[in-house]
C-alpha cells in the first residue's frame, strides 16, 4: 500500500476528514440531528450563501473578490419580487433578478480592467450604490404578492428541497467550468501569476470581466432562490451574505493570495459552517455565541492552511 | 569590463581568523543538507563561497547568521565557541547578512532605514531627526557615497540600496558580511563601483562573504574561496592558485570540457525581419535572424534589449516600425497574436512572467496551448498528457510527475518548464531573455544544448543575455545595443568581449 504523510493527506482530504468528525460528534451529541428532516433542512438553509460562494471562489481563486455579493443578492432579490407581483410571470422574473446580477457584476468588472480599481475598492462602491438603490425601489418595506414562484423555495423533486438542487447544479457545473475548460484554467493562471497570463497570450482583462459577470449572474440566481424561500423581497436581507460566502470559501481551502483553490471545497466549507450553526441551534447556543465559532473557525481554518504548506517547505 | 583587482601587498595586512566554522552537519527531515563542512573567514579579506544550486552554501550562511539554531559542530567567533539563538545573536556578535530579498522599506529615507529600530533620541524618547540625518551622512561619505539622507530608499539604484544595506551593517559594529548575490541585479558598471566601494571596505579589517554564480566576478573580487558540492566541502584556498576550468570542476565534480556545444551551420531563409522598431527605451532598431540562425544581444543591462524583444512579442507596443514573418508583415495588438504568428518568448523575469508557480507542471504547459488542446472551450486529457510527457521527457525536466508544482523545482528545471510550454506548439521564433540567469552550471549546460538543437530544428532564437561568454558561444551573429540602439553586429568568428565593450564604451560617449 501506498503511504501517505499525513500533511498529503490533509491537502488531499482534510476538509472531508473535519466535515466527517464534526458530522459524528454532533451526532453523539444530539439524537435529534441524524433527522432526515434536519440534515436536509441544513442543505436548504446554506443553499443561498453556497451559490454566492460559487462566484467567489472563482473571484478569489482568481486574486479578486466582490464585497457587493450581499447587496447584490438583496437587489436582485427586490427587483425580482417586484416584477413577480406585478406580472404575474415567474421567467421574467427569474431573468429579471440574474439580469440585474449580470449587470452589476460586468460593472464591477469593468471598473476594475478600464479603471484599475482594486476590486475591493470598486466593490465596496458598488455595495454602497446598491443600498441606496433598494432601499429607493422598496422604501424599506418587503414586497408581497409572489406566490406563484413558490416552488423554486418551498418545493421538492424526490424530497429533495428545490433550492438545495439548484445549489448542487450550479456547484457541478462551475467545478467542471474550473477544472476542465480552457476559462478555468485561465482563472487559476490569473491568480497565479497574472504576469505569467499576459505572456502566455491570455486576454487577462476580459477574462476578469468575464469572472465578475458569471458571479453576478450566479449571485443574482441566489437573490431569486432567496426570494422563493422567503415568499417575499425584504430589503434587510442578504447584505452580510457576502462574508458567509467568502467564510465557506476559506474554510473550503482557496487561498487568499491566489491561484489555490475548488468550489467543491466551498461546498464543504459551507457545510462545515451551517453544521456548526445546527449543532449550535439544537443545543440553543444563543447566536452570538454562533459567531464567536463562526470566527474561530475562520482563524482556525487559515492557521490549518498556513501550518500545512510550512510543512511542505522545510521537507 | 571588470578589472582584475591588484592582490600586491595584500599579504602584509595582518590577517587573523575572525569565524571558523568546524564539522558543520545540517539535517532536514529526509536530507542530509550539510556535512562535515568547514569554512574560515579572516579578516581584511573576501572569501568566495561556491557551488551549484542545492549545494549548501545558504544553509551554511543561515546557521552562521542565525537562522537555522539546530545543527551539529562548532561555530567559532574570535576563537570562541558560540551557539548561536537567533539572528539578533549573531547580529550582536558581529555577524549580518545582505540577503537576495534586501530588507528596507521603500517609503522611508535613507537615515531612517539606516536607524530604522535604534533611533537618536532627544530626552529619552523624542527622536532626532537632525542627529540623524547628520549620522546617516557621515555614514555615507565614510565610502564616498554622496546622497541626500532624506532621499527615499525606493528612488535609490538596485546598487546603492546594497551598499546602504551594507553601511547598516557597520554601523551596528559588525565584522563579518555576508552578501548572498549581491551582483545578480546591478548592470556591469555598477557592479564595478559596487566591488570597489567593498574592497576599500575590507581593507578597513571587515571579513566579507560572497555568494555568487558569476564566476567571473568572484574572481575579480575575492581573496579566497570554498567550494560546497551536495552539502560536502570539497576545497578551500586561494583563489590566485587556482583557474576558472578548476573552480568549475570542483564545483560539479567532474571535468567540464566545453559547457557550450559548437555552432552549428543555419539556413538562408530569413524568419524573422524587422525593420525601423521604435518603442519606449529604444529607437530605429532593424535585424533579421535567419531559419536556424541565433542571433545574439549583447549589451548593458537597461540597454533596451529586453524591451526589443517585449515589443517583438507582443507583450508592449512599439510607436513605430515593421515585424515580418516569414515574409508576412504582422502587427502584435497582444501576445496572443504574436503566439498565433509562431513567436515565443522565456522572459528575463522568470518568476513573474514565465510560470504560475502554485500550479502543476501540465497546467503551465497548457496554459498558452489551448487552442491545441481544447474543442470547444474543454481540455482534451489524453492529447494533454501525450504531449506534456513527450515534450518532459525530451527537455528532461527532472520531477517526480506532471502533477508537481512548479514552483517546488529548481531554477534549471523551472525554465525547461516555460520552455517545454512554447515547444509542445510549433515556434518559429523563440526569444530567450537571460536564459540561463540563476541556472547552476550543469543546468546551464543542458539548457546550451537545448538551444543548439531548436536551431537545428530550423527555429529562428534571439538570444539576449548578459553573460558576455555565453552570448559570444552560442550565437553566429551578436548585435550589440546600448542606450536603445543598434551600435553593430558582429559575426561570431570576429566577435570578442573586448570588441564590444570597445563599441559599448564608445556608444556611451
Amino acid at each position: 500500500m501506498k503511504k501517505l504523510k499525513a500533511d498529503e493527506l490533509y491537502r488531499k482530504y482534510g476538509i472531508v476528514l473535519i466535515l466527517i468528525i464534526l458530522f459524528i460528534a454532533s451526532a453523539m451529541i444530539n439524537s435529534n440531528f441524524l433527522k432526515p428532516q434536519n440534515l436536509i433542512n441544513i442543505l436548504k438553509q446554506i443553499s443561498v450563501v453556497t451559490i454566492i460562494a460559487c462566484g467567489e471562489t472563482m473571484l478569489i481563486v482568481s486574486g479578486m473578490i466582490d464585497l457587493s455579493a450581499g447587496l447584490l443578492c438583496t437587489t436582485s432579490m427586490c427587483f425580482a419580487a417586484g416584477v413577480l407581483s406585478a406580472t404575474n410571470n415567474v421567467p421574467l422574473a427569474i431573468f429579471t433578478g440574474i439580469s440585474i446580477g449580470v449587470v452589476c457584476g460586468w460593472v464591477n468588472g469593468f471598473m476594475i480592467t478600464h479603471f484599475k480599481l482594486q476590486p475591493f475598492i470598486a466593490t465596496l462602491a458598488m455595495t454602497n450604490v446598491l443600498q441606496g438603490v433598494v432601499q429607493l425601489y422598496t422604501n424599506g418595506q418587503s414586497i408581497g404578492g409572489v406566490d406563484k414562484i413558490r416552488f423554486l423555495g418551498q418545493g421538492a423533486i424526490l424530497g429533495i428541497p428545490v433550492p438545495v438542487i439548484i445549489m448542487i447544479i450550479v456547484v457541478v457545473i462551475i467545478a467542471v467550468l474550473m477544472k476542465n475548460t480552457k476559462f478555468g484554467t485561465c482563472i487559476y493562471a490569473i491568480g497565479g501569476s497574472e504576469k505569467t497570463a499576459i505572456a502566455s497570450g491570455i486576454n487577462v482583462n476580459r477574462k476578469k470581466r468575464l469572472i465578475f459577470t458569471l458571479s453576478g449572474a450566479l449571485t443574482g440566481l441566489a437573490g431569486v432562490v432567496l426570494m422563493a424561500r422567503l415568499m417575499a423581497g425584504m430589503p434587510s436581507v442578504g447584505s452580510g451574505y457576502e462574508f458567509d460566502a467568502i467564510t465557506a470559501v476559506i474554510v473550503g481551502g482557496t487561498s487568499f493570495l491566489g491561484g489555490i483553490g475548488t468550489v467543491t471545497g466551498a461546498l464543504i466549507g459551507s457545510i462545515i459552517v451551517g453544521l456548526i450553526n445546527n449543532i449550535l441551534n439544537l443545543l440553543h447556543v444563543s447566536t452570538q455565541y454562533q459567531l464567536i465559532v463562526k470566527g474561530l473557525l475562520i482563524a482556525g481554518a487559515v492557521i490549518i492552511d498556513i501550518k500545512t504548506k510550512e510543512n511542505k517547505k522545510s521537507r | 569590463m571588470i578589472k582584475r583587482f591588484s592582490k600586491k601587498g595584500r599579504d602584509k595586512v595582518d590577517q587573523k581568523t575572525v569565524v571558523e566554522l568546524r564539522n558543520i552537519r545540517k539535517e532536514f527531515p529526509g536530507v542530509v543538507a550539510l556535512d562535515q563542512v568547514n569554512l574560515q573567514l579572516k579578516t581584511a579579506s573576501i572569501h568566495a563561497l561556491v557551488g551549484e544550486n542545492g549545494a549548501g552554501k545558504s544553509t551554511l550562511m543561515k546557521i552562521l547568521s542565525g537562522t537555522y539554531t539546530n545543527y551539529e559542530g562548532a561555530v567559532l567567533v574570535n576563537g570562541q565557541e558560540i551557539h548561536m539563538k537567533s539572528e539578533r545573536d549573531a547580529f550582536e556578535h558581529g555577524i549580518s547578512i545582505v540577503s537576495q530579498e534586501l530588507n528596507f522599506v521603500p517609503e522611508m529615507t535613507i537615515a531612517e532605514n539606516l536607524y530604522l529600530g535604534r533611533e537618536p533620541l532627544k530626552r529619552g524618547f523624542l527622536l532626532n531627526q537632525k542627529e540623524r540625518s547628520r549620522k546617516a551622512a557621515e555614514l555615507m561619505r565614510m565610502i564616498g557615497l554622496h546622497f541626500d539622507p532624506e532621499m527615499k530608499m525606493g528612488d535609490l539604484s538596485v546598487a546603492s540600496r546594497q551598499m546602504v544595506e551594507i553601511l547598516k551593517a557597520i554601523s551596528r559594529g559588525s565584522k563579518v558580511i555576508i552578501m548572498d548575490e549581491p551582483t545578480s541585479a546591478l548592470t556591469n558598471k555598477e557592479t564595478e563601483v559596487f566591488f570597489q566601494k567593498v574592497r576599500e571596505l575590507r581593507d578597513q579589517s571587515i571579513a566579507f562573504v560572497f555568494i555568487s554564480h558569476r564566476l567571473e566576478e568572484v574572481f575579480s573580487l575575492c581573496d579566497e574561496y570554498t567550494v560546497l558540492r551536495d552539502g560536502k566541502w570539497v576545497g578551500s584556498g586561494r583563489l590566485r592558485d587556482v583557474n576558472e576550468e578548476k573552480l568549475i570542476s570542483l564545483m560539479v565534480g567532474r571535468d567540464i570540457q566545453e559547457i557550450y556545444p559548437p555552432v552549428m551551420p543555419h539556413g538562408d531563409r530569413v524568419v524573422l525581419q524587422v525593420e525601423g522598431l521604435t518603442g519606449a527605451g529604444f529607437e530605429d532598431i532593424s535585424f533579421s535572424i535567419r531559419e536556424g540562425e541565433i542571433l545574439g544581444f549583447a549589451g548593458m543591462m537597461g540597454a533596451g534589449r529586453s524591451e526589443i524583444a517585449r515589443a517583438v512579442f507582443g507583450l508592449d507596443q512599439p510607436a513605430a516600425g515593421t515585424i515580418t514573418i516569414d515574409g508576412k508583415p504582422c502587427r502584435f495588438r497582444t501576445t496572443q497574436d504574436a503566439i498565433s504568428a509562431g513567436v515565443a518568448m522565456a522572459t528575463e523575469d522568470r518568476a513573474s512572467y514565465g510560470f504560475v508557480g502554485v500550479r502543476s507542471i501540465r497546467e503551465n504547459i497548457m496554459l498558452p496551448n489551448g487552442d491545441l488542446f481544447t474543442r470547444s472551450g474543454f481540455w482534451q486529457k489524453p492529447k494533454i498528457n501525450e504531449a506534456v510527457t513527450r515534450i518532459c521527457g525530451n527537455l528532461a525536466v527532472k520531477a517526480p510527475d506532471a502533477d508537481t508544482l512548479v514552483g517546488n523545482l529548481s531554477g534549471g528545471n523551472q525554465q525547461k518548464v516555460v520552455l517545454a510550454k512554447w515547444l509542445v506548439r510549433d515556434v518559429k521564433v523563440l526569444i530567450l531573455d537571460e536564459p540561463t540567469r540563476g541556472i547552476d552550471v550543469g543546468a546551464k549546460q543542458e539548457i546550451y544544448k537545448l538551444i543548439t538543437d531548436l536551431a537545428q530544428k530550423g527555429l529562428a532564437i534571439l538570444l539576449i543575455s548578459s553573460d558576455m561568454p555565453e552570448v559570444l558561444s552560442m550565437s553566429h551573429r551578436v548585435a550589440v545595443i546600448a542606450k536603445g540602439k543598434k551600435i553593430g553586429v558582429l559575426e561570431n568568428k570576429e566577435a570578442t568581449q573586448d570588441k564590444i565593450m570597445k563599441m559599448i564604451v564608445e556608444a556611451d560617449k
